[in-house]
């Protein structure tokens, strides 16, 4: 199996702070990629690196073989990585047809002129983005919400139609930011097997930030560990649980274990 | 009559600017107060043309548009990287900017203003309303293509835009020039309309003005907008017998509108068939979810 991505010698610094240090990581094509840490280990802010929202103090990313450090945001994205944010960020005032027909925009490229004077290619797209929007939301089981506000949706839900507009762009590589975060044991387990699923729909590899143990161990081939923006360890998720440094650096080093 | 198509002619020249402010603030969530700059662009441009140069009335119109669209290029590549409220004050700095700038242009006739610009009654009485229609309609396709979802998106959060490809620059940069371009149209009208400008006319009062209309027409519509910019046109001029109440009305309508209705009167619907039917689904949607919700409770599964 060879690398969707790769991060060499990654490392980001804040002023004198460095978020990330020095991480080498390699996401296997069609894989899901475990990356967890304690708060503050520096994984959101990789996320940050690779979807072009930081941009990286050293070292390179490599998707598919060609570099995409410090490129735009929407280069990024356009080329085949998307992501969904810890704190959920949809397009709140818009349905839930609309918040996965907006991310529909990059199938389609029919100029500005061609709307304003609605030109027959602007027509023939759009039917086709509207067709792909509807066809997505059914895959992923959301057809009976289409009219309502994304404000108004379950919670579940929103992380659900986030995985959706994220899958609309026909990434290759889907980061998922905490996707479990706030959900109970079931709606946990509902979506361990929406990420699998996913995966294998769609053709993608997955690289995930997650604090629950359970949906790590549950799905992650790989799996990669962070504390204080260095590596600590990584390795298949049994070999990661058993590895003492890993216990020490979430459960605290044996002098300290007392409080 | 000529009063009364006088008042429905002001009407469409703001109409015109507010379109362009409703694409910019409506949609795009950038909010200006320096439009009146751009209208006074394309004002003196126009009357540039017409007086100066002695082309037609319609060359005066596309030098407008083109020159206000230049200008804001220029102004966007500047200030678009700032956000919300600084925005807000470099476009308030910018109108100004071009207002001292006219003032103390002697060649334009500095704050004096400029008299006798060459008015084309003939053809230009209902000229305001036929480029208001099409104005109308572009905007319209605008907005319902790609580009403009594109826009809602940024307005809606700036950073899930980006991660769903959206290039948010290009995207604010794009709401920025239309939105010149039909407020230098406009401006043109305007002088064409009147026959007299000055500085004056295109203070920070009038870019407030415009700003208003889009937010008591309703963020994000565009018959909300129309609607505004015919009710708050008209509303000082019926409302002129009063003589010096009639802005306590004026400010009186914009308050209840406030209170009543925080998003404006159309906030985020459209006065048309599909529009109205969509608004009814998600009301239809939102019912039905709160119904279930209860139902759940009641089972006590919450």
């Amino acid at each position: 199996m060879s690398a969707i991505l790769e991060l060499n010698g990654l490392t980001k610094q804040f002023g004198g702070l460095i978020a990330v240090n020095d991480v080498s990581l390699a996401v296997p094509e069609g894989g899901i990629f475990g990356l967890i840490g304690p708060n503050g280990a520096g994984k959101t802010t990789i996320f940050n690196l690779i979807t072009g929202v930081y941009k990286v103090s050293k070292g390179t990313i490599m998707f598919q073989g060609r570099p995409i450090t410090n490129l735009e945001p929407y280069q990024i994205a356009d080329s085949g990585v998307t992501r969904t944010f810890q704190n959920i960020r949809l397009f709140k005032n818009l349905t839930v047809f609309e918040n996965v027909f907006t991310a529909c925009h990059t199938s389609a490229h029919y100029s500005v002129a061609e709307a304003l004077f609605r030109l027959p290619r602007f027509a023939r797209e759009e039917k086709a983005i509207r067709a792909k929007a509807t066809e997505l939301l059914t895959i992923m089981g959301l057809q009976d919400r289409l009219d309502v506000t994304a404000n108004n949706l379950p919670y579940g839900l929103q992380r659900r139609l986030e995985i959706t507009r994220a899958l609309a762009l026909d990434p290759k590589l889907l980061l998922l930011d905490e996707p479990a975060a706030g959900m109970n044991p079931d709606e946990t387990n509902d979506l361990m097997r929406l990420i699998g699923e996913v995966r294998d729909k769609f053709h993608l590899s997955v690289l995930v930030i997650e604090h629950h143990m359970d949906l790590i161990m549950g799905i992650c081939e790989q799996v990669h560990v962070l504390n204080f923006g260095c590596t600590l360890a990584s390795g298949t998720a049994e070999s990661i649980a058993d590895d003492p440094k890993v216990v020490e650096a979430y459960l605290g080093g044996e002098g300290k274990k007392s409080c | 009559m000529e009063y009364i198509l006088g008042i429905f002619e002001l009407s469409a020249i703001n109409l015109v600017a507010v379109l362009g402010l409703s694409i910019l603030t409506g949609f795009t969530g950038l909010f200006s107060f320096g439009h009146a700059g751009f209208m006074a662009i394309g004002a003196y441009v126009g009357a540039i043309v017409t007086a100066r140069l002695h082309l037609p009335f319609v060359a005066a119109i596309l030098a407008a548009g083109l020159v206000a669209g230049i200008i804001s290029i220029g102004i966007g590549r500047l200030t678009l990287k700032l956000k919300g409220d600084y925005f807000c004050i470099a476009t308030m700095g910018f109108g100004e900017a071009i207002r001292l700038i006219l003032n103390n242009w002697a060649w334009v006739g500095g704050a004096r203003g400029w008299e006798s610009i060459p008015q084309f009654k003939g053809i230009s009485v209902s000229l305001p309303f036929i480029v208001a229609i099409i104005s109308v309609i572009l905007v319209w396709n605008m907005v319902n293509s790609r580009q403009g979802r594109n826009m809602v998106a940024v307005r809606e959060e700036e950073l899930a835009a980006q991660m769903a490809g959206i290039n948010v620059m290009r995207t604010k940069m794009m709401a920025l020039v239309t939105s010149a371009v039909l407020a230098g149209i406009a401006g043109a009208l305007m002088a064409n309309f009147v026959g007299f400008i000055a500085p004056k006319t295109f203070n920070m009062t009038k870019s407030t003005e415009l700003t208003i209309i889009v937010i008591f027409g309703g963020i994000g519509s565009i018959s909300g907008s129309v609607l505004g910019a015919l009710l708050l046109t008209a509303l000082p001029e019926i409302f002129r017998a009063f003589s010096d109440w009639r802005l306590v009305f004026y400010g009186l309508a914009v308050i209840v509108i406030m209170v009543g209705r925080p998003q404006g009167l159309l906030g985020g619907m459209e006065l048309t068939p599909a529009g109205l039917r969509k608004a009814a689904a998600a009301n239809k949607a939102k019912a039905a979810l709160l119904a279930e919700s209860r139902a759940m409770e009641k089972r006590g599964e919450i």
